[in-house]
């Protein structure tokens, strides 16, 4: 019978070591430490590419050792699975263009956290049962542990949050459902009100005997429960604040890898999940700053922004801006012997990154220098630019960070601003009253000359009448930023 | 709560420390590619998925481990190729002759 118990239920024995599981275990402890040692090359970019050739080999080895564990039996349907797996992973990775990189990232967060919560469940219904043929054979109260409970509880409610929050956030970068905030009376009091709920039929799976027929009924609500909140949760964020909402569910989906190795006494799941939760906990901190917004800003200050941002539009009218024309522009770039470029999301949207490369090949070849100035929450995800610049073959050397460069604009003949707004932004600096009022942004206003170029003249996403704009020294170039780019090229090679 | 539990914490909070640590080092030029990277890595649940799949505990784990595995490993193998497709395009300039 102890073997029929060991069998069953690792919590009940401590199994000691036979050489098969001795193997998996060295598979798994390598694993770990090929995990860390991969994020660890991503410090710098040339040493990047083998770092995580690290830590895919890494996971190989977790999944070998794995696979010969001895409760597996069949191989089918793993074989089915990794298959149809890896031919899709593949596909989206090799067609997917750059440019829906964030995408990409929001709906595999999805996935991962799809995986997740279906292991919680079916360890939940497997275990369920074990313990009650168990405990009807041996007449021994069996059950889960509370620890086992509080495990499993937070993996499946971790991971159903994240379901459905990341494939909203996937639909509001894709385009499919609105990227403006979608807000509704007393939606704050509803979110919390669920999540609430959720929390009590959390503490009742906690204290109440999983053999009682209503147990899985509270499991399952649960769940039910995290994936309402989670299409809840996301509706009211704006389009400009998914860099946050992308890293927090990014750590999500990590705790709740962690969550599944502590309902499955699996440690390499519970160190790649903290490394992963780790990271997304602090680029959403980092992205967070980079707004100077709280995460309880960003999550529930949907309706200030929307009754600030009409008190905005309205005062707006009568000034007027400047506009230029792309002969114009194309003689003040040409001539000039510092530019930075200051790129935003039109810039991802209009795919205008290679054009833009081709511009700054342009003003190099008359001896002027050409700078890129990053802002942190620039685009819809950290880093986003970069890459975008990185495909388009701009030397990641000019790429700079906002602390790096901003001194560095008072110098400069002209700052280009490509589809960005928010990010250079004086208000940020000069208005108390401004909903972006504290935010770190780029000094484009201190350089020489300031060239935007714009698709209208409609604010921004965050709805904030830029104040830049009328500045004296700054000319907007109207139009799609990718064919803007493409006449000022063709400007300046007739010159 | 038993010694093993109280042991997984420590393993738990120890390498969340450790992935704070290395990935407060990553600069900002590659955010992108390390959160695609955690996010290959948050496959992780691959390794449970298989048990689930393989296990031949009745028609619905096989059910729930199929579809588990088939997320995990899109994430897992998608993950890793996208960004290794990212940092192939990460270059420094090179010197024009």
């Amino acid at each position: 019978m102890t073997q029929l118990l060991a069998q069953a239920t690792p919590y009940l024995t401590v199994q000691s070591l036979d050489a098969r599981r001795l193997f998996i275990e060295v598979c798994y402890l390598a694993a770990s430490a090929l995990f860390i040692l991969g994020l660890r090359g991503l410090t710098a970019p040339d040493k990047a590419r083998r770092g995580m050739q690290l830590a895919a080999a890494g996971m190989l080895l977790a999944v070998i050792g794995t696979l010969i564990k001895e409760e597996i039996v069949s191989y089918i349907w793993i074989i089915v699975g990794l298959v149809v797996g890896s031919g899709i992973g593949a596909a989206i990775s090799i067609w997917m263009p750059m440019t829906a990189i964030p995408q990409r990232t929001a709906i595999s967060h999805a996935f991962g956290a799809l995986a997740a919560t279906l292991v919680g469940i079916e360890h939940y219904d497997h275990m369920r049962h074990e313990y009650m043929r168990l405990a009807a054979r041996t007449e021994m109260p069996l059950d889960f542990s509370t620890f086992e409970m509080l495990a499993l509880g937070f993996e499946v409610l971790f991971g159903s949050l994240t379901i459905t929050g990341s494939f909203m956030a996937f639909g509001k970068l894709q385009g499919f459902v609105p990227s403006r905030p979608i807000t509704y009376k007393f939606q704050n009091e509803i979110n919390i009100g669920l999540f609430g709920l959720a929390v009590v039929l959390f503490i009742g799976l906690i204290a109440a005997s999983s053999q009682d027929w209503w147990h899985p009924l509270m499991f399952y609500l649960m769940v039910a429960l995290g994936l309402a909140v989670g299409v809840l949760i996301v509706l009211p964020i704006g389009g400009a604040d998914m860099p946050v909402v992308i890293s927090l569910l990014n750590s999500y989906a990590g705790l709740a890898a962690s969550a599944t190795g502590f309902a499955l006494q699996n440690n390499v799941l519970i160190i790649a999940g903290a490394l992963d939760g780790a990271s997304g906990f602090f680029l959403s901190i980092l992205m967070s700053r980079a707004m100077n917004r709280s995460f309880r800003n960003v999550l529930f200050g949907a309706f200030g922004a929307v009754a600030e941002q009409e008190a905005a539009v309205a005062g707006a009218d009568e000034r007027i801006v400047k506009s230029v024309s792309v002969d114009d522009a194309a003689i003040q770039l040409a001539y000039a012997s510092s530019v930075i470029i200051v790129p935003g999301y039109g810039m991802a949207v209009a795919q205008a990154q290679h054009q833009v490369r081709e511009l700054a090949e342009q003003i190099e070849s008359r001896g002027g220098e050409v700078k890129y100035a990053i802002h942190p929450v620039a685009g819809r995800m950290p880093g986003h630019m970069n890459v975008l610049l990185a495909e388009a073959n701009v030397p990641y050397d000019k790429l700079f960070e906002m602390d790096e460069i901003n001194h560095e604009f008072s110098r400069a003949d002209v700052a280009l601003v490509i589809g960005a707004n928010d990010v250079v932004n004086p208000a940020a600096k000069k208005d108390a009253s401004s909903p972006i009022y504290g935010m770190p942004i780029l000094n484009a206003d201190q350089a020489k000359s300031v060239i935007v170029l714009k698709r209208s003249m409609n604010p921004g996403f965050s709805q904030i009448e830029n104040e830049l704009f009328y500045d004296p020294k700054c000319a907007l170039l109207f139009g799609d930023a990718k064919s803007s780019l493409s006449k000022l090229v063709a400007a300046m090679k007739s010159l | 709560m038993d010694s093993l539990s109280i042991l997984q914490l420590y393993v738990f909070v120890l390498a969340g420390f450790v992935g704070f640590q290395v990935i407060t080092k990553v600069p900002a030029l590659l955010h992108t590619p390390l959160m695609s990277a955690t996010n290959a890595i948050s496959g992780i649940s691959l390794v449970g998925s298989l048990v689930a799949a393989g296990a031949d505990r009745g028609a619905m784990s096989t059910a729930l481990g199929l579809i588990a595995v088939t997320a995990a490993t899109i994430n897992v193998v998608g993950g890793f190729m996208i960004t290794d497709r990212m940092l192939k395009m990460f270059k420094r300039e090179e010197r024009r002759t």
